[in-house]
């Protein structure tokens, strides 16, 4: 964005607007699986608030949500739920893979938990950690921000 | 009331019941536990229940063993709360690798409904009479019994993204236009029972 001088007015692309929009009110929506959700509410609240990033606000429907944050081992009878509130959300939504058991399943190497929330959902970033601490998780949402900033419109 | 008084009391109570107590190997911890033989679980179970001096009122769990590669290989622990005397009891019954499969104490105990189906879900054991014995742990296509010792645990499948349908193509399609033949009339659409979980 450049300052005109003398004239109170920004120019910029509307590619480099809409990018910004996006990524300043990552709207996740309220969804936690395991242990991992326990530090997602930590990272929601005064102590670490995310509401420095724009994305504090936790919605109780994915209709209005931008962001899924799988927060915990993802069961397979979970699954078909999982992929249902996806697909609930409207574009463009993102999902950030919280924890060693959403990502590869952790310590549940079985029958009963699915080795990967990637076979359900598409991700966009993973954060390692069991569970990943709240900066952990706020860098995480940072990468996000990246990367909407770097994604095309005319992709 | 001993357990050997117990025996006693239950062998008088059901002639011919095939009722041992355990030994302080089978039983370690102490608890009061008594071995049934299948076919007398049900009698001996009613007699435990409705016995006023008994009243074991409370089936607190049911609980599925597999003892692989040992014959029998299964038993069913029937851990039994007696608030008014007050005593804790386990039933225990041992079943074959053949054949695992007893009868439903649901008359009895109203709760074992959801206890003898998770027995059956994880651990494969079939209890004959019982009204409703579908998975509930699981999900509704999942094959095999996980807890079994036999099972493999590790085993890669692919997870599954959508539910079943509950009910086919043609009766969505049925329910569809049959509301909206509701709504051209002014009505609202006809409320369905669930046919989930």
């Amino acid at each position: 964005m450049g300052l005109e001088a003398e004239i109170p007015v920004l120019t910029t692309t509307v590619e480099k607007m809409v990018q910004w929009a996006r990524r300043s009110s990552i709207w996740p929506v309220t969804f936690g699986l395991a242990c991992c959700a326990i530090e997602m509410m930590s990272m929601s609240c005064s102590r670490y608030d995310i509401a420095r990033f724009g994305a504090e606000v936790f919605r109780g429907t994915p209709r209005q949500s931008d962001l899924m944050i799988v927060a915990g081992r993802l069961s397979r009878k979970m699954a078909p739920a999982l992929r249902r509130i996806y697909d609930q959300m409207p574009e463009p939504k993102w999902v950030i893979s919280m924890g060693a058991c959403a990502s590869i399943g952790g310590v549940f190497d079985n029958y009963a938990i699915v080795q990967g929330v990637d076979q359900v959902v598409p991700v966009d970033v993973y954060v390692p950690g069991c569970p990943p601490r709240p900066e952990a998780l706020i860098y995480g949402i940072v990468q996000l921000q990246r990367k909407i900033d770097r994604t095309r419109l005319s992709a | 009331m001993d357990v050997t008084n117990l025996v006693a009391a239950l062998t008088a109570a059901v002639p011919g019941a095939r009722i041992e107590a355990a030994s302080a190997t089978t039983a370690s911890d102490g608890q009061p536990t008594l071995f049934v033989h299948r076919d007398d679980l049900v009698a001996v179970a009613r007699v435990l229940h409705d016995t006023p001096e008994l009243a074991f009122s409370v089936l607190l769990d049911v609980v599925g063993i597999d003892r692989l590669p040992a014959e029998p290989r299964y038993e069913v622990a029937y851990n039994l709360l007696s608030p008014s005397q007050p005593a804790h009891l386990r039933l225990k019954v041992q079943l074959p690798a053949a054949d695992p499969r007893v009868a439903t104490v649901q008359g009895i105990w109203p709760g074992a409904n959801w206890l003898e189906r998770e027995t059956w879900d994880l651990m494969g054991i079939t209890f004959d009479g019982h009204q409703d014995l579908r998975r509930l742990l699981t999900p509704e296509d999942w094959e095999g019994h996980p807890l079994r010792k036999d099972y493999p645990v590790q085993i890669r499948l692919t997870p599954r993204s959508t539910e079943a349908l509950q009910v086919t193509e043609e009766e969505f399609q049925a329910n569809l236009s049959e509301d909206r033949r509701a709504r051209a009339r002014g009505g609202a659409p006809a409320a369905r029972p669930n046919r989930g979980l």
